[in-house]
């Protein structure tokens, strides 16, 4: 049978994060910095959903990421010391803000819609930044830790094993973009595709374009949450920066940064800014300015992130 | 029997007067083109029946049901499919992909989440149909922004078909288009007619494209109606000679 490039590339991504954990090590990384990159990468592509395939800008991600990280930590510190409870707790509490805060933004477009999403992220963080009792304020929510997922015949211990860990990681990530995948192979996908083409084509089609960027939207946010459990889980702290704007940012740079037509592009733009960010951070202080310098001469010239050199508008 | 009934419509932009209280009623299977000076109110009159623009004051009634405030999306479900005078199409995706999605919309596929095989392969049968009905089977698969104008039209008014509407409103079809393009677009429009009794409705500034396809024209001046007829009669009318052929 001939392989097609996209096949090729799937497989290979897939080899690569299968066994990342057993040489990670030899090229001067380690398991969590792994980890780290693809729960940051699934933030990414979550967000991407929305950016990349359906043409919808939203600045204010870190909201529903931040609910996952809280919901976790919340969950975990004063309900019950469960992982499993934490994750649907986090994904239900980011899906649900994104349900109510959605359907009040999603008949704005552009820089509008951009704006009202800060503006609603906001309200999440300063809520974590003030609500000391609960949150823990600016000192963030510590004093609790991963739990070992209980299978029934044996517990999968994520907490004692960071390559353990990696594998709880491995397969959220696995299921949200194999979902996310499908979806945009799908036809309800194409009216995504549809609406960022060419929104008045879009509607004289037929396709009720703010329910469509809605639903859009629910899907983009419902595994941003599902992110931000993980990453409380990776960091077993729960901190109101997560929550903030500027984290938006920083997803919204890793898929542009990666490439946000292609489907890994924010996969490659997340290490990319995980890896850079680990090493300059352990030479200056100022390793934003690295950053940033890397992500204006990508976008200078490669305005359509680092896999759009490879990766020319697919005409299959 | 008529499909559409246009009762006394107007539409204001503040003091401006766009459409002022035109009426129109089209048969079924009818071919009627609007004509009219630049800045006649034609594109406007079509942005009130698609539902792009709602009136300040008339009604539409289509195939018995009042439309007037409808949302596009109602009016598309109900049978009513347009082109725009500025080609609208998705410029990134390929011809096929266009056509794809118009498909599974009108399949009632849009909300789904997958497609069986044998749905799937239906939907691709349809799509290659219509492809090769619209003389787009040899750029299938290049990216839509990539062809020459005619054949984006001709992808536009595809799509437009896909939808399998009731009536066809297609806003100057051959604008900037060669000699060449436009037989061809006009043969299109003239199968879909003879073949297909499809209504349809036209906004055209060609008037050798009017005369040859048109089975009654209305003539807007100035978002009045001046005149409505057979093309014989619309030829042979004084007024609209002098308010517009003769100027033209």
């Amino acid at each position: 049978m001939e392989m097609s490039p996209k096949r090729g590339a799937n497989i290979l991504i897939w080899a690569v994060l299968l066994t990342m954990p057993y040489w990670i090590n030899w090229i001067g990384g380690y398991t969590s910095l792994g980890s780290r990159v693809m729960v940051l990468a699934l933030a990414a592509m979550s967000l991407n959903f929305l950016l990349g395939f359906t043409g919808v800008l939203s600045f204010g991600h870190a909201a529903y990421f931040g609910l996952g990280v809280y919901g976790m930590g919340l969950t975990i510190k004063y309900l019950v010391p469960s992982t499993v409870a934490g994750t649907a707790v986090g994904v239900v509490a980011g899906a649900a803000a994104a349900a109510v805060i959605g359907l009040l933004i999603v008949r704005l477009r552009g820089i509008y819609f951009a704006m009202a999403t800060i503006a609603f992220g906001q309200v999440f963080y300063f809520i974590a930044y003030r609500w000391n009792t609960v949150t823990g304020g600016d000192d963030g929510l510590s004093g609790w830790h991963r739990q070992p997922i209980d299978l029934g015949f044996a517990a999968w211990d994520i907490l004692g094993s960071d390559r353990a860990f990696y594998y709880w990681v491995l397969v959220c990530f696995a299921g949200a973009t194999g979902i996310m995948a499908a979806l945009l192979h799908s036809p309800f996908g194409r009216t995504l595709l549809a609406i960022r083409e060419n929104e008045r084509r879009a509607r004289f089609l037929g396709i009720p374009v703010d329910r469509h960027i809605w639903l859009s939207w629910m899907i983009s946010c419902f595994f941003v949450s599902l992110a931000g459990t993980l990453y409380a889980l990776l960091n077993n702290f729960a901190d109101p920066h997560d929550l903030r704007w500027d984290q938006s940012g920083d997803f919204v740079i890793m898929a542009v940064l990666g490439g946000m037509r292609a489907f890994w592009g924010p996969l490659i733009g997340a290490a990319i800014f995980v890896v850079l960010q680990d090493y300059v951070s352990s030479q200056t202080q100022n390793w934003m300015s690295f950053i940033g310098l890397f992500f204006v001469l990508v976008v200078v010239f490669f305005p359509r992130g680092v896999l759009g050199i490879l990766h020319r508008p697919s005409s299959r | 029997m008529s499909l559409l009934q246009v009762e006394s419509v107007s539409r204001h932009f503040g003091s401006l007067v766009a459409v002022e209280n035109v009426s129109m009623s089209v048969e079924v299977g009818e071919l009627r083109a609007v004509i009219g000076p630049n800045g006649a109110g034609k594109t406007t009159f079509f942005n009130l029946i698609s539902g792009f623009l709602t009136p300040t004051s008339g009604r539409i009634v289509f195939g018995g049901e009042d439309i007037t405030n409808l949302l596009p999306a109602r009016r598309v479900w109900r049978g009513i499919s347009r082109t725009f005078q500025l080609t609208e199409v998705f410029p990134e995706l390929s011809v096929q992909q266009n056509l794809r999605i118009a498909v599974e919309i009108a399949a009632g596929y849009r909300l789904r989440p997958w497609l069986s095989r044998r749905e799937d392969a239906a939907v691709s049968i349809r799509a290659t149909d219509l492809c090769n009905k619209g003389g787009l089977a040899n750029v299938e698969t290049r990216l839509v922004g990539e062809l020459s104008h005619g054949d984006q039209r001709a992808t536009e008014i595809m799509m437009a078909l896909a939808l399998n509407p009731r009536l066809l409103l297609l806003d100057e079809p051959t604008a900037g288009m060669g000699d060449q393009e436009t037989y061809n677009i006009t043969r299109l429009i003239r199968q879909l007619h003879r073949d297909q009794k499809l209504t349809i409705v036209l906004i055209e500034h060609d008037m050798r494209v009017v005369f040859h396809l048109a089975d009654r024209i209305m003539v807007l001046a100035e978002g009045r109606m001046l005149a409505e007829g057979t093309p014989r009669e619309i030829a042979a009318n004084e007024r609209v000679q002098a308010a517009y052929l003769g100027q033209a």
